[in-house]
């Protein structure tokens, strides 16, 4: 398993778009993709529960991706992160 | 065959394909059912149809409002997807073997007090997603038709009633015709009608269930009618009407090109009144001699965000460069009343047609009206552009505007961007601006009467209340000694000034307002060479 933490830059935090892309991108890896905030968490291939984290701007998350394709998952997840939020 | 009768606020008859816009939700009833996988499937059907649909909406959107405002249709594809939302509707349709149609109702309902519940404004109105999406999913399930306005032949629009943002949003070629339950005379739909010169009926008591799309019906603007599902013998009357009534129009098409002159050689200017880009075409159709009242509001209807100056000056400049020198009269924003608009976050008042709308939301957020304003400026460079500003009641709110203009003028300069300061005028819609009209004569370049809110503001009668159009009298003295005052004053100090509401087109009073002197008349591009051949034959 491989993790990173992430403060959100967006104004809006993991809002509408921006976590309807990150489930698009965590549903090309095998990996299971995990987003945590304060204890609760939500897998990145499901929307509403993502949303419903409520993750807002300045807010620093965890990130943990576990799988047969962790590396790449891993990389591309956070190049996402970085570039989208 | 039904035959139902309104109130009619646009004269005309058409015979078409009816449309029905439902904004209720669906009536789900819990049901037993026997056989889950067979629900299952029923509802799989319903999620490929759904997906369907918002991929049309999408590429719509993109087509016409661009990417990012189109996202949330791809938002809303990817939550008809989401796992935790699909596992709860299979999960209750199996354990509790009930239908799919309530299923996704409760569902829907979970998910979107969730999203209700979280204390970020922003994820909360993602409840109104969820309900939508799930709506869908319910309609197609019930095999209620989902009216796509993008895709769909010429239809009579047929509605409970009608928003401004509905219909800005709507395409004006596929619209033959409005049939609404409720709104009224001087609503939205009204005014959209008669620009758009199209029967429209209002208050009509139907039945939406009953009503479905593809129907043909029969809306007939003079007796105040609509007949659904008409027969062959009705059908054919209404075609030999049509064919009368186009007649008519080909004899008013003679009067293009004369001058709007009585025959003891009077002149007047009759422009058109507009509310998007797009209706300049209708201006110039109907032979108009400018725009004397371009609303600005479709700018901020229909959207998430304030438009950018960017957006505002490309917007400006077509029309004035469309119009090829000829007056086009932008009024600034006027939102506020009746015309709500999300993202102002205006909040609810208990009287908005005296509340906080038009030039005291510019002069409290001067952000806003600045962008407008060098948007305007801006375009002013490219052809005759004159500026107006809506509901004034002082002279000292149009002394603040004025340094409001000299601060963006200097804003400009600095950044070298040129620019033109216009004409600049007022509308004339509060009894006191008319109090003080020869005050604000001096220091405006013109007036311009709004009568339909000065006379719902001098007869103290809300417009949109349709019980009171039996009390709105639209030639009331009061309102008439208005416009007579208001136009002495602007000529003792060599203005001129106009009449922008309804009234101007009204035909039983042109030979009044022209013994009046006013100097012009803005009405819809319909009513263009209607006034034209009523002022040519006026007894002045």
């Amino acid at each position: 398993m491989k993790k990173f933490e992430y403060v959100i830059k967006d104004e809006v935090g993991i809002h509408a778009r921006p976590a309807g892309l990150l489930v698009k991108e965590a549903k090309k890896y095998q990996s299971k993709v995990t987003i945590s905030k304060d204890g609760k968490a939500a897998e990145a291939t499901k929307l509403m529960a993502l949303m419903g984290l409520g993750v807002k701007c300045g807010e620093n998350v965890e990130v943990s991706v576990e799988g047969a394709d962790e590396d790449t998952a891993f990389e591309g997840i956070k190049a996402f992160f970085e570039a989208n939020l | 065959m039904v035959k139902l009768s309104g109130k009619a606020v646009y004269k005309g008859v058409i015979i078409g394909p009816v449309a029905v816009l439902k904004k209720d939700e669906a009536q789900v009833k819990r049901t037993k059912i026997t056989d889950a996988d067979a629900e299952i499937v029923r509802l799989t059907q319903a999620g490929e149809q759904a997906q369907a649909q918002l991929q049309k909406l999408y590429d719509k959107a993109v087509r016409e409002v661009g990417e990012a405002s189109a996202a949330i249709f791809e938002v809303h594809q990817m939550m008809l997807e989401d796992d935790d939302y699909l596992d709860a509707i299979h999960n209750m349709i199996q354990t509790e073997m009930v239908n799919a149609e309530y299923a996704v109702a409760v569902t829907g309902d979970n998910f979107s007090e969730m999203f209700a519940n979280m204390d970020d404004d922003y994820m909360k109105a993602r409840a109104a997603d969820v309900k939508d999406i799930s709506n869908r999913l319910v309609r197609n399930l019930m095999g209620q038709e989902d009216v796509d306005l993008a895709s769909m032949e010429p239809s009579i629009i047929v509605a409970d009633d009608l928003s401004p943002s509905e219909t800005v949003q709507m395409d004006k070629s596929k619209i033959l015709a409005f049939v609404t339950v409720h709104g009224s005379t001087n609503s939205h739909t009204a005014i959209l009608a008669r620009m758009m010169n199209i029967p429209a009926l209002i208050g009509v008591p139907m039945d939406l269930d009953e009503i479905h799309t593809g129907m043909k019906a029969v809306v007939d603007g003079f007796k105040g009618e609509v007949i659904f599902e008409p027969s062959e013998e009705i059908c054919a009357e209404v075609e030999e009407k049509i064919r009368e009534e186009k007649e008519k129009l080909k004899l008013l098409q003679t009067l293009k090109g004369k001058e709007n002159v009585t025959p003891s050689g009077q002149k007047i200017n009759i422009y058109a009144n507009i509310g998007s880009v797009s209706d300049v075409g209708y201006v110039l159709e109907n032979d108009a001699g400018g725009i004397g009242l371009f609303r600005s509001e479709f700018l901020y209807l229909g959207r998430d965000d304030f438009p950018t100056e960017e957006e505002q000056f490309q917007a400006y400049r077509q029309v004035v460069q469309t119009m090829a020198g000829k007056k086009v009269i932008i009024r600034t924003l006027d939102i506020g009343a009746d015309k709500q608009v999300d993202y102002f976050n205006l909040g609810k008042e208990d009287n908005p047609a005296l509340g906080y709308r038009a030039i005291r939301i510019c002069l409290k957020q001067p952000d806003i009206f600045k962008t407008q304003l060098r948007a305007l400026l801006r375009a002013a460079m490219y052809g005759n552009l004159s500026i107006m500003y809506p509901m004034i009641i002082s002279v000292e709110e149009v002394k603040r505007i004025y340094e409001i203009v000299d601060e963006v003028k200097a804003e400009l300069d600095e950044a070298q961007i040129p620019y033109k300061v216009p004409e600049q005028g007022i509308m004339i819609e509060t009894p006191a601006a008319v109090m003080v009209s020869e005050e604000l004569a001096q220091i405006v370049d013109f007036f311009s009467i709004g009568t339909n809110d000065l006379t719902q503001y001098t007869l103290a009668l809300d417009r949109q209340n349709a019980k009171l159009d039996d009390f709105y009298d639209p030639h009331h003295p009061a309102v008439l000694r208005m416009i007579r005052l208001v136009t002495d004053n602007a000529h003792k100090y060599g203005k001129w000034s106009g009449i922008c509401g309804e009234l101007g087109a009204d035909l039983e009073l042109t030979e009044e307002f022209l013994r009046m002197g006013l100097d012009e008349l803005s009405v819809a591009p319909s009513m263009v060479l209607r006034v034209r051949k009523a002022v040519r034959e006026a007894n002045v």
